[in-house]
């Protein structure tokens, strides 16, 4: 007579993640940094600030009551353009790796899964995506078709699509031999199914995780392009574009170029943190006895 | 050649296998995983299938249910040729054939909840309503054991290995079909809880009038579930007959081997010395002739170059050796 | 046992901290093994063996806790500080495990890892190392010595990438060896090849063996003792022989009785041990293998039965209620 299992308390398994223990003041810390960020980007409109009067008399001026931050090389206010910026590197952080998780991570899922020769082709034809020199195609696409957040967007967009096909199809690869796969294949489970309801939700945590990390390095990158003036157009100030106008006042007004630097690395490093943990929890480990 | 497998009585076998071959490639070199076996299994009756890793047992019960294509040979499942068919058609007769696992943990979507799980045939095959999905998860959740309250809305990773293989089984019994291949479905577990699981799957086969091909490496294991058992080397059937018989009176020197290895849990019993002599060859250069020749005290000339048959060495059991143990039949 | 015991483990205890409290992984265990002689230990997943094994090995994790004193040759390897015992192991103190996938380093060759120990242990060079290697190879039955020097795990089959981690764990003549799980892994007829082996091997170099499994059929015919964990204690320990013919402990006649016998009839029910076995991170007042026992009463539940010999010295068992059998193997 098969056994019948009454309670449920005792079938916890041993050695499971255990989440409250990762989630530390540093995780919390760069939580509250980024929910600052995001709150300034948004309520940028609202905010009494203009990031594009200009007061000539007070040119580099220190901070003071009336700008906190001070004002740039042209008399513009420093916290105004930080908060305006940060709308710019928040829009093409998030939106870009958006193409890539999308695209990539689609790409990916359809390359582990099927394998065989669309699989080659897949990995060939991100091989060749990869091999071009990112900055000669940003130069190349902002060359023919203009500089504009939207160019910049879909070029930083593209050129994240081989990294989130790798990491979606290395997930795939090893999710799909798995008994329950199978299992489901067996059930007479379409592939569309198999895919959007076995796949999908195991896959979607490391590529998530993924995606965040990817957001830092985005900003990073179009802190780059700006600061050699390829990124977004002026008077639009990215955190990037202010670091490169503030090489110019270094001697005399040197946190021109070192808050919005700041600001940068604390954003990247916010970004970087959520994602590491977010991996790391989503790598269950069971320990055995 | 096999009509005489089937035990008097019954002569409409349930599933048919027609000289099955099924290889696949690893790199350069070809694997030949199964190679020219027919067998078949009558209703309501347990099949075994035994052999040690690299016989290619796993890959056939795939190949039956086309989760792996053969190469040549046909599956015929109460009269339709599984091989020939693709697509929704394929879909529809898999319900009536389950598929268990040998990991029970690994067979189920870590992030699913079980309800959904074991809902899943239904949904699949289009069971729309969802309280008569419930209702039916309800049954066969408490069929295998399981309080369906406590168990629905939980993750795999809650549960045992044991609990999670009983899931699995109710996720196969879901549809009520009518076939289920059984893949190592103990080899994972505890001692304690094999026990537990063999006697379910007896139960439930009787409950739900089902027809079992039950394969795995421990022959013990084998025989205690099995009406006939088939045993499998590198590919080839050696040997096919009635559980009782066959390991009373083994006819093949590879089912005479298998049963000495196996440790005995009595220490009166010296275990036999020098039991096996080397080791599998590799399915990628099977040897030629009979494949078991490279181990076997047994083997001459004859073996090297002939590929046994499987013919009657005592009633209704068969055997593919040129020189068996047992002559007769 | 007139020799003294080579590994003599003495109250030992582990505990693990866990985020739902303390697991007690083993649980006060004693047991002594002499030179020439296999103690095997039996028990399921979970029943602390392997724990135990990595006890005395020292090789617990970090944040494990260790109680107890683990005699090896006189020494109390708990309180051995970290240079001597690595000289240890390896060289008196060698280790088998399941998986020779994992065990083996799957970059190096099978050459590399074998004379690496040598050299590490017994100083020999390189030259002398090779040879070394190329008969320890042979002795453990690997055809074509010389070629498999150069070979990668990968390229072995199971059974021989188990023998190559018998023949670096026996490289150095250590006194007593740790085999866990050595064929859990392997197919029943390269297990009793391997079995074979360990035991030739054994005789050989009158070497101490544990031989851990969860298979009672593997200890029948090849340990001289058996000690039957549950849930971090040992139950039952006796000599192999008056173990199964006069088992006291009903989990180890439940263990026995649930295993498909080759010489019973197709179909034949099995008497399979109802529940599971415990969550280690809640103990249970009682007798742990309560809740399962059906010989179990009230004082059962409530009291924890400590391993003493009842009749014989050397037949202990942990249990309120033993049973006796004349003859304890086939139904």
């Amino acid at each position: 007579m098969a056994t019948l299992e009454l309670s449920i308390d005792q079938n916890l398994a041993v050695g499971e993640v255990r989440r409250t223990h990762r989630l530390g003041p540093l995780f919390w810390a760069a939580i509250v940094w980024m929910v600052l960020v995001f709150a300034a980007a948004a309520l940028a409109g609202v905010l009494p600030f203009s990031p594009t009067d200009m007061d000539m008399l007070e040119r580099r001026a220190a901070p003071s009551a009336l700008h906190w931050l001070g004002n740039d090389g042209l008399g513009r206010d420093e916290l105004a353009r930080l908060i305006y910026g940060a709308r710019i590197s928040l829009t093409v952080g998030l939106c870009a790796p958006v193409i890539g998780l999308s695209i990539g991570g689609a790409l990916g899922m359809l390359a582990g899964y099927f394998r065989g020769r669309f699989e080659s082709l897949v990995v060939g034809s991100m091989d060749v995506l990869l091999a071009f020199p990112p900055l000669i195609l940003a130069l190349a696409v902002t060359a023919y078709l203009g500089q504009s957040l939207l160019n910049l967007t879909c070029i930083l967009g593209v050129l994240g699509i081989p990294a989130f096909m790798r990491v979606a199809r290395a997930a795939t690869l090893t999710l799909a031999r798995r008994e329950f796969v199978i299992a489901a294949q067996a059930l007479g489970a379409t592939h569309a199914r198999i895919l959007l309801r076995e796949l999908l939700p195991n896959v979607f945590l490391p590529l998530f995780a993924f995606f965040l990390l990817g957001v830092a390095v985005t900003i990073v990158v179009e802190g780059a392009l700006s600061f050699l003036g390829l990124g977004v157009p002026p008077p639009i100030s990215s955190w990037g574009s202010m670091i490169g106008e503030g090489r110019e006042s270094l001697e005399v007004a040197p946190r021109l170029a070192f808050i919005p630097a700041v600001t940068l690395f604390l954003t990247v490093l916010s970004f970087n943190l959520v994602g590491d943990t977010l991996k790391a929890l989503t790598d269950p480990r069971q320990s055995a006895l | 050649m096999m009509q005489d497998t089937m035990p008097s009585g019954l002569r409409d076998p349930l599933l048919k296998v027609e000289h099955l071959v099924v290889e696949y490639a690893v790199g350069s070199k070809t694997v030949h995983a199964v190679s020219d076996v027919s067998l078949e299994v009558a209703r309501g009756e347990t099949l075994g299938l035994v052999g040690e890793s690299g016989c290619g047992k796993s890959t056939l019960g795939r190949a039956v249910l086309q989760l792996r294509r053969p190469v040549s040979g046909r599956v015929l499942f109460d009269g339709e040729d599984l091989t020939a068919m693709q697509g929704e058609t394929l879909r529809r007769m898999r319900r009536r054939v389950q598929l268990i696992f040998q990991d029970p943990i690994a067979s189920l979507n870590p992030r699913r909840r079980i309800g959904d799980i074991v809902a899943e045939p239904l949904v699949i095959s289009g069971v729309k309503d969802a309280r008569q999905r419930e209702r039916l998860v309800g049954e066969v959740l408490s069929a295998v054991g399981l309080d369906p309250g406590l168990v629905i809305g939980r993750l795999p990773h809650e549960f045992s290995g044991g609990q999670c293989q009983r899931i699995c089984i109710a996720r196969a019994l879901v549809l009520n079909p009518e076939f289920i291949i059984c893949d190592e479905p103990v080899s994972a577990l505890d001692v304690s809880i094999r026990a537990q699981i063999l006697n379910l799957l007896e139960e439930m086969k009787a409950r739900y009038g089902l027809t079992l091909l039950f394969i795995a490496h421990d022959l013990a294991v084998v025989k205690a579930v099995s009406d006939r058992v088939a045993v499998m080397y590198l590919g080839r059937l050696c040997e096919v007959g009635p559980s009782e018989q066959l390991f009373a009176h083994p006819a093949h020197p590879y089912t005479a081997l298998l049963i000495k290895a196996i440790p005995v849990p009595d220490p009166d019993v010296r275990p036999a010395e020098r039991v096996a002599v080397g080791e599998p060859p590799s399915p990628i250069a099977p040897p030629s002739g009979c494949r078991f020749r490279t181990r076997c005290p047994r083997a001459d000339q004859r073996c090297i170059n002939e590929v046994p048959e499987l013919r009657e060495v005592a009633r209704s059991q068969f055997a593919a050796c040129h020189h068996p143990l047992i002559e007769g039949g | 046992m007139s020799e003294p015991a080579l590994l003599s483990v003495e109250a030992v205890a582990v505990d693990l901290p866990t985020a739902r409290g303390n697991l007690r992984a083993v649980d006060q265990v004693d047991l002594k093994v002499g030179a020439g002689r296999t103690l095997g230990i039996v028990g399921e997943s979970g029943c602390g063996k392997t724990m135990l094994s990595r006890a005395i090995l020292q090789l617990l994790p970090k944040k494990a806790k260790l109680s107890g004193r683990v005699m090896f040759d006189g020494q109390d390897l708990a309180r051995l500080a970290p240079e001597r015992l690595r000289k240890l192991r390896g060289r008196s103190l060698a280790v088998v495990f399941q998986d020779p996938m994992t065990s083996l380093n799957p970059v190096l060759t099978i050459g590399t890892q074998l004379i690496e120990t040598l050299q590490e242990h017994l100083e020999l060079d390189g030259h002398a190392a090779k040879k070394r290697s190329v008969e320890l190879l042979a002795a453990v039955g690997i055809p074509a010595p010389e070629q498999r020097l150069m070979q990668y795990p990968h390229q072995l089959s199971g059974g021989m990438r188990q023998r190559v981690a018998i023949a670096i764990a026996l490289s150095c003549e250590p006194k007593l060896l740790i085999a866990d799980e050595p064929t859990t892994a392997l197919d029943v007829t390269i297990q009793a090849q391997i079995l074979d082996l360990l035991a030739r091997e054994q005789r050989r170099r009158h070497m101490a063996m544990i031989l851990i499994t969860h298979d009672l059929g593997v200890v029948a015919g090849r340990t001289d003792e058996v000690a039957v964990m549950y849930a971090g204690r040992v139950v039952e320990r006796a000599p192999t022989s008056a173990l199964f013919k006069k088992m006291r402990m009903p989990y180890t006649e439940a263990l026995l009785a649930a295993i498909p016998k080759i010489d019973a009839a197709p179909h034949t029910p099995l008497p399979a041990i109802s529940g599971r076995p415990p969550d280690p991170t809640r103990p249970l007042q009682g007798c742990s293998f309560s809740p399962r026992c059906r010989y179990a009463n009230g004082r059962c539940h409530l009291d924890k039965p400590v391993l003493a010999a009842a009749e014989s010295g050397d037949h202990q068992y942990a249990c309120f209620h033993p049973i006796a059998i004349k003859t304890g193997v086939g139904a």
